[in-house]
């Protein structure tokens, strides 16, 4: 008799668990806001895009903007920086993309000038395609900013974008 | 902390507190009377310097938050300010500066110790592992407190540093978003990092209690690696060992000295005096030199992933240390192979020092390589080796027998033990 009230759940037993279970959804409930105060705060994701005139890049110059705190790269590509890059072959790629899907018009390529290795600033017309060297540890990037050589796993990121005109360009 | 007591309160206001809360007791048992095993060499005061460093960054931060103020566009000017306006202001950010420097060449002195007289096997696993614990928060709080100038290198150290998490599958930019508090390093990290930076040597002071408390219980290790057998293997702490460590820490300290007076920004890198530029990387990054080694391991690895592990198991591998030695002598006094081996493996650390502070093309990154490898080898497979294959030298009977011992059997208290 009295295994048999031993096994079978009790009232107690249910109790037990309610309220165990009730604190730990109290725990959490304190504890998320806690860490989530350390993400973005309302101010930082308000500052949200930037407008930038393009018309006085001259060809084959790179201008660094700053944006969310950030560094974007707005290349004003040359025909030969468009050609050299559109003629790689996808097979060669450690993060294949073609050129095309990276651009809204051939002549701009504009990207997030962030190394995705760990974070450095990479810097424009150097190493072996002419495109970015990263000075942190050694990654190379071509004229449409995708990964060639060093230890960087993607190609620079795009940001959201768009041309509000031909000379014009609003970021976010 | 070992065994009862001898402490007897001399005066009745003394009794009446001892009743109430024994902590003269405690110091009495632990730092005076403590029995400790006599042929402790000048290695063994290096506890107590770090104790000493501990204290002394505690002090001078405290009073660098007094003139410093944690926000981008002023933090690198209230650095300014404390070495150009602030009443001897260059002395104590000297200090706290090339004091960080100090405490870990006395943590890797005090390591290094432990590894050569194997006071990381069994009974101390425990004390071995909590140090290794200390060791993390003593990188950590170093880490963050190089980013309260803002300068270049406090800059971009941050943003490579916390981009290692990204490194981490699926949720690694979700974690370095939540770490910035935005989406690269700016003013919340700057504030977070002072936050954290403030209250981690605090909790380094707490386990640095349990540190000392793990050591009470089995007591110190010694340079013969034998266990205490007899009162005659020890000396009371005080006053054989406050001096020692005394002594000792006095020679640190003109170490120390010399580099805040003479050269103290020869630790530092001349970078950090220019403000940090959130657009602009300098041509060439390196931490603080006391990550250096681990750096190199990173950078060794042609992998994102792989490398940000390879330099986490590069540290965390010494908390195994304990289950990775198989060999029961604790001294490399008596371990020839384990000896050859051990300075091998110093040269090693040494080594990818070097190769952490350099630019990482040629040669250097096959070096690198190289001894990458041999430091894992090393750990996995050398040492676990090396217990099974070797021949110890014979022990000496006792610790008395091992210093006295050198004196020839003359020596009355070795021979009537
Ligand atoms: C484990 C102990 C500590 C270590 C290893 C440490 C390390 C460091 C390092 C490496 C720096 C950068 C120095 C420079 O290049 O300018 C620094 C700066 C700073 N630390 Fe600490 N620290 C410790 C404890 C503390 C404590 C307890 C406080 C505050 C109560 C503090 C407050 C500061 C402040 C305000 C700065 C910025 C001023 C400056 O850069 O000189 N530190 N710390
Ligand atoms: S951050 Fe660019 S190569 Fe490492």
């Amino acid at each position: 008799m009295a295994t048999a009230t031993i096994d079978a759940p009790t009232r107690r037993d249910f109790l037990f668990i309610a309220t165990g279970a009730m604190g730990v959804v109290a725990a959490g409930s304190i504890l998320w806001p806690l860490i989530d105060q350390m993400n973005p705060d309302a101010s930082t994701l308000a500052a949200a895009s930037t407008e930038v005139d393009i018309g006085n890049i001259a060809e084959g110059q790179i201008v660094t903007v700053k944006w969310r705190g950030k560094p974007v790269f707005i290349r004003h590509r040359t025909k030969k920086e468009i050609t050299d890059s559109e003629a790689v072959p996808l097979s060669e790629l450690r993060d294949p993309q073609t050129d095309q899907s990276r651009v809204q018009k051939p002549e701009w390529l504009v990207v997030i000038g962030i190394c995705t290795h760990l974070g450095c600033v990479p810097i424009g017309h150097e190493g072996q395609y002419d495109g970015w060297f990263c000075p942190c540890h050694g990654s190379v990037y071509d004229t449409s900013g995708r990964i060639r050589q060093g230890p960087a796993p993607l190609n620079l990121a795009i940001p959201p974008y768009k041309f509000v005109s031909d000379t014009k360009l609003s970021i976010g | 902390m070992s065994g009862s007591s001898t402490y007897i309160p001399k005066s009745g206001l003394a009794r009446w507190f001892e009743s109430r809360l024994p902590i003269i007791g405690l110091i009495h048992s632990s730092f005076i009377v403590f029995p400790t095993p006599r042929n402790l060499n000048y290695w063994w005061t290096f506890g107590g310097i770090l104790t000493f460093m501990l204290v002394a960054q505690i002090a001078t931060g405290v009073v660098l938050v007094m003139h410093y103020t944690p926000e981008v566009t002023l933090a690198f000017a209230s650095v300014e300010h404390i070495m150009r306006n602030v009443n001897y202001g260059w002395l104590i950010r000297y200090a706290h500066a090339n004091g960080a420097s100090m405490f870990f060449i006395a943590v890797y002195i005090h390591m290094l110790r432990g590894l050569y007289y194997g006071s990381y096997k069994a009974p101390r696993e425990v004390l071995w592992i909590i140090g290794v614990i200390i060791y993390l928060l003593m990188m950590a709080t170093g880490f963050m407190g190089y980013v309260l100038p803002w300068g270049q290198m406090s800059f971009w150290g941050a943003t490579v540093i916390t981009s290692l998490f990204s490194a981490i599958p699926f949720v690694g930019d979700t974690i370095t978003t939540w770490l910035w508090g935005g989406f690269a390093v700016d003013n919340p990290t700057l504030n977070r990092f002072f936050s954290l930076h403030y209250l981690l040597p605090f909790m380094i002071a707490g386990v640095v209690v349990l540190h000392i408390w793990a050591l009470h219980v089995p007591g110190s290790n010694n340079p013969a690696g034998l266990d205490v057998k007899t009162p005659k293997d020890t000396l009371p702490f005080h006053p054989y060992f406050t001096i020692k460590d005394g002594f000792g820490l006095a020679c640190f300290l003109i170490f120390f000295s010399w580099f805040v007076f003479y050269v103290p920004n020869y630790l530092g890198h001349a970078d950090n005096y220019i403000e940090a530029n959130p657009m602009q990387t300098p041509a060439h990054i390196v931490p603080e030199w006391y990550y250096l080694p681990f750096y190199a391991i990173l950078r060794s690895i042609p992998s994102k992933l792989g490398g940000v592990i390879a330099m986490f198991g590069a540290i965390l591998v010494f908390a195994f240390l304990p289950w990775l030695d198989t060999s029961r002598v604790r001294s490399a006094a008596y371990r020839p192979v384990y000896r050859f081996f051990f300075w091998v493996f110093v040269a090693c650390v040494l080594l990818l020092g070097y190769i952490g502070s350099r630019p990482p093309e040629g040669g250097a990154v096959l070096a690198g390589r190289l001894l990458t490898a041999y430091y894992f080898i090393y750990f996995l497979v050398i040492l676990p080796l090396i217990g099974l294959f070797e021949t110890p030298r014979e022990l000496p009977a006792s610790i008395a027998d091992a210093v006295l011992g050198k004196q020839g059997a003359v020596s009355t208290e070795a021979v009537t033990h």
